[in-house]
């Protein structure tokens, strides 16, 4: 083509420009966000002037804090009628908040490294790409934990975990012939092992043995902690069985589940652990005592185990009924289809709901402050607030409870997020 | 081949119980029938021998005695003569009470939450998700000590009100906000308000009346009436002119402070509001979380075909969306109204007389008829979350999609 010379043809392109202020950075983004019409100017106002005051209302309570004091009556003298809060009881009474007031101070590492291992058993089981040989570690935690929490000697554990061994073992054996087989020789060899073990851990109950600490003298936000792993870990396999047996064809084993959950989740938590309080008892062969707190695990486990038994009871809906009749036509049996095939899918849909009935069991285990029992908000209420040095610091102490569960359930909440993402892209 | 079917049959073993998918179920069901008649049996055993080791018997006479102690906040006739069964049933209606308010303000908060939660408004979704966060991940009882801690510290109490230059003032001289308590005005009913009343419920009849005769107007000669300005009046008008011509028979009765305290009005204790507002408040981030939810879920492409087909916006949130939305929004909703109600029985943290604080809490403290009390405690909730699950249900096979 022949070069075009004309004076008003431009050769070069014109360099990319900026896009005007109105359109780029700053100014876009808050026209566009908040500034777009006149409601979203007034909600935005009215935002700002909410966060305003709440920041000028709090700023000078949380900064004029006092954190040394021996009362509430020596903060109000240094604060002299300004406006701060009194953390000093939180300092003071640390330990209270913590482990309760009866857990004996010189044995405070246990219930710490208790938590600490807790996390590392938890590891292999909340993130799948560690190394899956550690799930060996977490087999053996609530053995560990049982000991360094109660003391006593650790052969009670060590037996009851080879026992357990045992009776996997021996249903390992024998399930080959039938599940059922293999279920029924795998209880009556672990039960006879325990027997066998426990006059072995009686008589030589000073073996290693750190100081017994009994049950009631657990308190604080161990309390809590304890209530909520013991009752979420034994009601996952509690509610999987109740949610299959509400699924199964046979309509006695079905009427008992379907009675069990719909009664649990009928009532309140509250009522049930009144069961637990006062009723519970009457159950119990005469002139045993089987304390409170183990009383409140099996009515917390009932409780969790039903709301979760719903939860997968909508995982196993959730499977198309190719995947029942796939397993079907394989030849499979029951507990093969049941175990190879449909849970492992169910269970992944259920995930995040299971986690979210465990959060809440979390958050529930404070009820039992109402039938004093003193956990953190137990103590709070009771040791802290009655004293006479500490009587009316609600918002400090309430706060500092408020604080450390958000702190626990937004990190699991966040967590089954996660999760619940890292299971869907699997899926496509 | 059908003859050996029919010789199989013929020769039932034993092992068959066991080993044949026709016979193994029952096999299972009796073990598992027997296990269970075995555990209750065990149960029955024990409770009917530490009965008799602790000299007790099952018996609800203990319902008529009289209770001997005082509810403050009722809403029937009380006193501390009336029976167990009478606290029992005030405790009742107070819990309903409760969860009816509770449920209102949840609905209103959690609706409006989630609203603001997806707005472009980067400031109010952002306020919106911080609050939801906080009051979901917080246990309630910690919220309703807080709230009830908030309302006995930061109100004044009624002698703040007395005096030439009172600390605190009514609003508007009608509502007095103590730490005791919030006091407001009640309403008199003098002779002929049945009448007022009776034409207001009937202009509402009338205005649903009015709305279905519009509709079929719209959909068999295709008119279309306007029926919004209609309803309104229909909804003011008639009542307004038979309360002023019957002589005003409805009045207000206001709170006075008489002496160290207000006499008069519409008074709620500080329990109940701080519990109300604590429940409210804290079921409220749930429903606005599935409130956003279902909002979500409602594809966009939705929204762009009812746009195509010309609707005007209103209609496509009316028409299109919403009932769409309510299909996944509605049965949660539900199941947080039942947790409304459960959960008020924590009611007992701040000692609103509730059903678990007066049957479940003095009276069984007081006779320790611990059996009874629970049981029956249990047979309440449990009667209503039956039959609100039984609502539940007839409502979603009503919405559920007709799959053909």
């Amino acid at each position: 083509m022949a070069e075009n010379n004309a004076s008003f043809v431009r050769h070069e392109l014109i360099k990319e420009q900026v896009p005007p202020v109105s359109q780029r950075g700053v100014v876009k983004w808050v026209s566009e966000n908040l500034i777009s019409s006149p409601f979203n100017v007034i909600m935005t106002l009215l935002s700002l002037w909410i966060i305003y005051s709440i920041i000028v209302n709090s700023a000078p309570w949380f900064i004029n804090g006092i954190w040394d004091a021996k009362s509430v009556r020596e903060c109000y003298d240094i604060l002299d009628g300004v406006s701060g809060a009194c953390f000093a009881v939180l300092k003071e009474r640390f330990p209270q908040l913590i482990y309760g007031f009866k857990y004996p101070p010189t044995e405070y590492w246990r219930p710490n490294t208790a938590v600490v291992l807790l996390l590392a058993a938890l590891a292999p089981v909340l993130f799948r790409k560690l190394p899956q040989q550690l799930l060996g570690f977490s087999a053996i935690y609530p053995f560990l934990a049982y000991w360094l929490i109660w003391g006593g000697t650790p052969l009670v554990p060590v037996i009851a975990f080879l026992g357990l061994a045992f009776g996997i073992y021996c249903f390992r054996r024998f399930s080959a012939r039938s599940f059922a087989f293999g279920v029924v020789i795998a209880v009556i060899a672990a039960s006879l092992f325990w027997v066998l073990g426990g006059y072995l851990s009686e008589a030589n109950g000073t073996f290693l043995a750190l100081e017994a600490v009994p049950s009631r003298d657990m308190g604080g936000l161990m309390l809590n902690l304890l209530l909520g792993t013991i009752a979420c870990s034994i009601s996952i396999p509690l509610g999987v069985i109740l949610a299959l047996g509400r699924q199964s064809n046979m309509p006695i084993i079905k009427w008992i589940c379907v009675i069990f959950i719909e009664f649990i989740r009928g009532v309140p938590l509250i009522t049930l652990l009144f069961v637990a309080n006062v009723i519970l008892a009457f159950f119990f062969p005469p002139d045993t005592s089987i304390d409170l707190i183990l009383r409140v695990i099996i009515m917390m486990t009932f409780f969790n185990s039903a709301y979760i038994a719903e939860v997968v009871r909508g995982g196993l809906a959730a499977l198309p009924t190719g995947q029942y009749e796939a397993a079907n036509s394989l030849g499979l049996d029951y507990a093969q289809s049941m175990r190879l095939i449909i849970l492992p899918q169910a269970l992944k849909i259920s995930i995040p709901g299971i986690v979210n009935v465990s959060v809440g069991m979390l958050k529930d285990t404070t009820l039992v402050s109402i039938i004093s029992m003193f956990d953190l908000v137990g103590m709070i209420r009771g040791p802290i607030l009655a004293t006479s040095e500490w009587n009316g610091v609600y918002w400090e102490l309430f706060g500092c409870a408020a604080a450390i569960f958000f702190v626990i359930c937004f990190s699991v909440s966040k967590y089954s997020q996660w999760l619940e993402r890292q299971l869907e892209t699997s899926n496509r | 081949m059908s003859t050996s079917i029919s010789t199989e049959r013929e020769t039932f073993r034993l092992s068959m119980l066991l080993n044949d998918k026709r016979y193994r179920s029952y096999t299972f069901q009796f073990f598992a029938l027997l296990v269970l008649i075995c555990i209750i049996a065990y149960l029955g055993k024990n409770l009917v021998e530490n009965l008799a080791k602790a000299g007790l018997n099952i018996s609800y006479g203990f319902l008529e005695d009289p209770a001997g102690y005082d509810i403050n906040q009722r809403l029937i006739e009380y006193n501390s003569q009336s029976s167990h069964l009478r606290a029992a049933f005030v405790g009742v209606l107070n819990t309903l009470l409760v969860a009816f308010l509770g449920c209102i303000m949840a609905t209103v908060l959690g609706v409006t939450a989630g609203i603001l939660r997806l707005s472009n408004n980067w400031i109010v979704a952002k306020l919106m998700t911080i609050y939801v966060e906080i009051f979901r991940n917080v246990p309630i009882l910690i919220w309703i000590l807080i709230i009830s801690s908030i309302f006995m510290g930061v109100l004044p109490q009624p002698r703040a009100f007395r005096g030439e230059n009172p600390e605190a003032t009514m609003l508007w001289d009608m509502f007095a906000f103590t730490g005791r308590g919030v006091y407001t005005p009640g309403p008199i009913f003098f002779e002929g308000s049945l009448v007022v009343i009776g034409t207001f419920l009937l202009s509402i009849v009338s205005i649903f009346a009015f709305r279905r005769y519009a509709r079929r107007k719209l959909y068999s000669e295709g008119k279309v009436i306007k029926t919004s300005w209609i309803s309104l009046l229909l909804f003011f008008i008639p009542t307004i002119i038979v309360f002023y011509a019957l002589g005003s028979p409805i009045g207000l009765e206001y709170p006075e402070l008489k002496g160290f305290n207000f006499k008069g009005g519409i008074y709620a204790r500080g329990s109940l509001i701080s519990l109300w507002f604590a429940l409210s408040i804290y079921t409220g981030a749930f429903i606005a979380e599935v409130v956003r939810a279902g909002i979500q879920s409602v594809d966009k492409g939705q929204t762009e075909a009812a746009a195509a087909l010309g609707l005007r916006s209103n209609f496509i949130m009316n028409l299109v969306v919403l009932p769409q939305a309510l299909r996944v929004i509605i049965p949660p909703m539900i199941s947080f109204y039942l947790n409304i109600t459960k959960n008020s029985s924590l009611a007992l943290a701040v000692g609103y007389m509730d059903i678990t604080s007066t049957l479940g809490g003095i009276t069984l403290n007081q006779t320790g008829r611990a059996i009874e009390a629970v049981l029956l405690l249990m047979l309440f909730y449990l009667a209503i979350s039956l039959s609100i699950s039984a609502v539940m249900n007839v409502y979603n096979r009503s919405v559920m999609l007709k799959e053909r």
